[in-house]
């Protein structure tokens, strides 16, 4: 596989959007998504010529379109199997995957939960704005339950499915969470989803403004987030609240999480838990938390890496005799017991 | 080299057609295997047909968990498993009661005597005892305590009864190859080495295969029936070695691979029978540069395939009709983006899953046509296992010329057949290498070369041509998403003329016994190529002025088959399936042609063709 060693000049964001005109609905989410990789892209100096950027259907997938880079516009939620056969044809192709909330948990569920346990390297990024946008508003696995759309007039009876519990079930080694418009944070997360090796799983709330608008406003608008979001960070106390002073601990005795407020007295500071992100237990506990009661986990999730698959398909190969030197159709056609000679 | 064990007593034959029988659990497949590998050496040409049940170990004794392996072998051109058995070889009263309606009148029926109890008989449903009752008068019989026999030849190794019971098959097999002459040096190697790890089974297992043997030698034999010879084929000079259906794809894929210039194939599959025997098979040729992928079903399968087609490695996947069916919505994808992809389906019959171990051809509609819009592609159909070899080199080469995919159609005979195979000369291959885009001046993915009107190869990794493709129609001067209703009209013609320009790239076709004009042609395709051949010819000797027409190219037709069938006053198409191909050369050339259907799934005997064409 060729692999350039031509340098470009330093790429600004810009450079990595491509000729055409982005035709998401004004004021998307998405358009702070495409915005916030550029950004990651240029500030981790990707070669356009070796990203790709692969893409189911829905309003998510249109994303490759809008990417200087390679692109794959795929069919609805196959965008991970034909992501691993791009890895699988050469590994050093670097490689994402943008898929929405009914391209990868619902059409696409089974290939997200084998992607992700297999632990082929990619970075995976799920819009999630809880409706089918491009199909015009009917409610998606991740809607809430009573969500009223065209499809469920009285609103709909099923339970959602939460996007990080998933991944976190199917074994992704890499879980992170990120809002559209919180675009320090979502860049920062992109950008160590891109440097984690193997399947990286990031949610991005998304707001769809014409079918869901205000779907997250209850932690994402600006004057409560302070309170309504834990920005977790490895290592350093799950705190938040304005004032930093409310906190995570274990319920004692239980394996379950409550609230502290740290400036009540009898609180110890040091009950509350510091954030571990190679501790999968918690990581669980985390996405699981949902407001109004529990503030939203932000940020790296779950990060514990393991050889990726695509690695260990290689070596396999390599340990096989594959590579330069391998052996020529004679050896194949011939060398084996039971030939014989007609003269 | 074989040792014509020739003692006078010894009767010539041609060509002699043995039936092993039994039940799942005695090991059928491996004797006949074995058989067929000692008759390849002994220079007979030879055709094999195994059948076994769907179920990997039916309750013992019943009529259902018969598994039966036939091979015909013979001095002249053998092209068919053949219609009739000469020799049964029953290894329990369930085989003897499946497979008898097979046997020639005439014919000999060996049966191991020891599996004939009480519980067996009534398990296999006979009402009365088939060996006293009268019912095998029309046969020649030899009963042989084959159980008893085998017992006493490895009692001194120490085995469990189970484990001694299950050398019968080895018993049987020396009896066989004394019958016919043949050598067991291979097969007592290919025991020990199988057998390396328990070398008490390995001689118990040569001890019974020398038993069998010795038994056909001695006087014992004599009162029973003779031996036979069958003289070696006279066959073209070479290297040769038998070969399934199901090795020669993969070689060929890996020859085709090769031939183009590629470093990689990613073969990706779901397990269905019959077709997982590719996927195991290419698994242990990693080294050849086979990446192989068991993906979560049938359309991550061939999805994994389009991505590293994208990519810029030879795509493979491979299944049966059902799963065929799954990936329909990607081989779309690969159409609409213009990728090379290579799709073998192993064709069994249906619909839905039918009966998935049996054979039919009638996937041919669903290859051809089987996807939503205008989505043409190129479809291939192997003859036989050694053609199987020179059709994946061939889809290989169509899909990469044309970057489309192709669709290889097996069957789940073929993908088992075995037969002898000349190796050929590898310098003498067709090459087709790729040249992969590098250039970015004037570069968009969708350019065409104007004489196969494919688009250009543009691997990522290649600096300056960045680009995006996608399922949307494209514009066909820029390539970006058009929605144009002019531009979709000029694509969906030049995707149609693409395919139909693949017509220009392979040969004329030909007849391929008899005259290229005259009463009746016999136009087949796919495994149905030995049947077919065999009755015309046995037509023609009988005075019929017939020819046979086999296709490989069924998408698209070679470019003179309308003016070639049209010289002909009868079309007979003789298919394993309710009447496909007869359809699509109707609709192509507007010509009577006439269906000959047979949905059993079996094969054709030489005969039913025959009485139809007479």
């Amino acid at each position: 596989m060729t692999v350039t060693t031509i340098t470009d000049a330093e790429l600004q964001p810009k450079d990595y959007a491509s000729d055409q005109e982005v035709r998401w609905c004004p004021g998307c989410g998405d358009y702070a998504i495409l915005k916030a990789m550029h950004k990651a892209l240029a500030e981790l100096g990707a070669r356009r010529e070796s990203t790709v950027f692969v893409s189911g259907i829905g309003c998510a997938a249109r994303f490759p379109y809008y990417m200087s880079t390679y692109g794959f516009h795929t069919i609805h939620g196959r965008a991970p199997a034909i992501a691993t056969g791009i890895k699988l044809a050469n590994p050093e192709l670097d490689v994402w995957v943008m898929t929405g909330d009914g391209d990868g948990l619902s059409i696409g569920g089974n290939h997200m939960l084998h992607v992700l346990r297999r632990n082929v390297d990619l970075q995976i990024v799920l819009f999630n704005n809880e409706i089918y946008g491009l199909t015009k508003g009917q409610y998606s696995p991740t809607s809430r339950r009573g969500t009223k759309s065209p499809s469920t007039p009285q609103g709909s009876v099923d339970y959602p499915v939460s996007a990080c519990a998933f991944a976190l079930g199917a074994g992704a080694r890499f879980v992170a969470r990120a809002v559209d418009t919180q675009q320090a944070q979502l860049v920062s997360v992109l950008q160590r989803a891109h440097a984690h090796r193997g399947a990286s799983f990031v949610e991005v709330f998304q707001n769809c403004v014409v079918f869901n608008d205000g779907a997250f406003d209850g932690f994402t608008a600006k004057d409560g987030a302070a309170d309504t979001q834990l920005h977790v960070e490895h290592g350093q106390p799950l705190i938040f609240g304005a004032r930093k002073d409310r906190g995570l601990r274990l319920k004692p005795g239980k394996l379950e999480l409550e609230v502290i407020t740290l400036s009540e007295s009898g609180v110890i500071p040091d009950d509350v838990l510091v954030h571990d992100e190679t501790n999968r237990a918690l990581a669980q506990l985390l996405v699981a938390l949902e407001p109004p009661a529990w503030p939203v986990a932000l940020g790296v999730v779950y990060c514990n890496p393991a050889p990726s698959f695509e690695a260990e398909v290689y070596a396999q190969a390599e340990a096989a005799g594959a590579g330069p030197g391998a052996p020529d159709l004679a050896e194949l056609l011939m060398n084996k017991e039971g030939t014989w000679t007609v003269r | 080299m074989a040792t014509t064990a020739t003692s006078p007593a010894r009767e010539s034959r041609d060509s002699v057609v043995i039936r092993f029988a039994g039940d799942s659990g005695d090991g059928m497949q491996v004797t006949g295997g074995r058989f067929t590998v000692e008759t390849a050496l002994a220079g007979n040409d030879l055709t094999t047909f195994p059948d076994y049940p769907a179920e990997i170990r039916a309750p013992a004794g019943t009529t259902y968990g018969v598994s039966a392996f036939q091979i015909h072998f013979g001095a002249v051109d053998v092209m068919t498993p053949g219609d009739q058995v000469d020799v049964l070889v029953a290894m329990n009263p369930a085989a003897l009661k499946v497979d008898l309606k097979d046997l020639r009148i005439g014919g000999t029926v060996v049966v191991d005597t020891g599996a004939f109890t009480e519980r067996n008989l009534a398990k296999a449903g006979f009402a009365s005892h088939p060996l006293e009752d009268g019912s095998l008068a029309p046969y020649q019989m030899l009963k042989l305590d084959i159980t008893k026999r085998t017992l006493d030849a490895v009692k001194d190794f120490g085995l469990h009864t189970r484990e001694a019971h299950r050398c019968r098959n080895m018993w049987a097999l020396g009896l066989m190859l004394w019958m016919y002459g043949r050598d067991r040096d291979v097969t007592v190697e290919w025991l020990k080495k199988k057998f390396a790890g328990k070398p008490e089974v390995a001689q118990a297992n040569v001890a019974a295969l020398n038993a069998g043997h010795a038994f056909g030698e001695t006087a014992e034999m004599s009162e029973y029936g003779v031996g036979y010879t069958v003289r070696r084929a006279r066959v073209t000079p070479g290297v040769y070695r038998t070969v399934s259906g199901t090795e020669a794809i993969a070689w060929g894929l890996v020859a085709g691979m090769r031939a183009a210039g590629l470093e990689k194939m990613v073969f990706a599959g779901y397990p269905i029978t019959p077709a997982s025997l590719l996927l195991h098979t290419l698994a242990n040729l990693k080294r050849y540069g086979v990446i192989t992928f068991q993906a979560e079903d049938e359309i991550a399968a061939i999805g994994a395939c389009v991505g590293a087609a994208y990519a810029g490695a030879l795509g493979v996947t491979s299944t049966s009709g059902p799963g065929m069916a799954l990936k329909t919505e990607m081989l779309g994808l690969a159409i609409a983006t213009e990728l090379p992809l290579v799709v073998v389906n192993s064709q069994r019959t249906g619909p839905s899953t039918g009966m998935p171990t049996k054979a039919e051809q009638s996937d041919l509609f669903q290859a051809v046509h089987g996807r939503n819009a205008d989505a043409p592609l190129a479809v291939l159909a192997a003859a036989t296992a050694t053609d199987c070899f020179d059709v994946a080199m061939e889809a290989v080469r169509i899909a990469t010329t044309y970057m489309t995919p192709v669709v290889l159609l097996s069957d789940a005979f073929l993908a088992h057949a075995a037969e002898p195979w000349r190796i050929p000369d590898l310098d003498r291959l067709p090459r087709f290498p790729v040249r992969f885009r590098t250039d970015p001046a004037g570069f968009h993915p969708f350019l065409r070369n104007p004489e196969t009107l494919s688009r250009p190869w543009a691997r990522p990794g290649t600096p300056g041509l960045e680009h995006r493709i996608g399922g949307l129609e494209k514009d066909y001067d820029t390539g970006h998403i058009s929605y144009d209703p002019e531009n979709h009209a000029r694509m969906t013609r030049t995707r149609a003329a693409k395919i139909a320009g693949i017509a220009n790239a392979i040969p004329l076709q030909t007849v391929a016994l008899g005259a290229d004009h005259g009463a009746i042609a016999v136009v087949g395709w796919g495994s149905t190529y030995g049947a077919i051949h065999q009755a015309v010819r046995r037509a023609r000797q009988d005075g019929v002025d017939a020819s046979h027409i086999h296709l490989r190219y069924l998408s698209p037709f070679p470019r003179n088959l309308g003016e070639l069938l049209a010289r002909f006053e009868r079309i007979v198409v003789p298919e394993l399936n309710n009447g496909q191909l007869v359809q699509l050369l109707r609709a192509a050339y507007l010509v009577p042609a006439e269906g000959l259907s047979k949905v059993q799934g079996k094969p054709f005997k030489v005969s039913e063709i025959v009485e139809a064409i007479r």
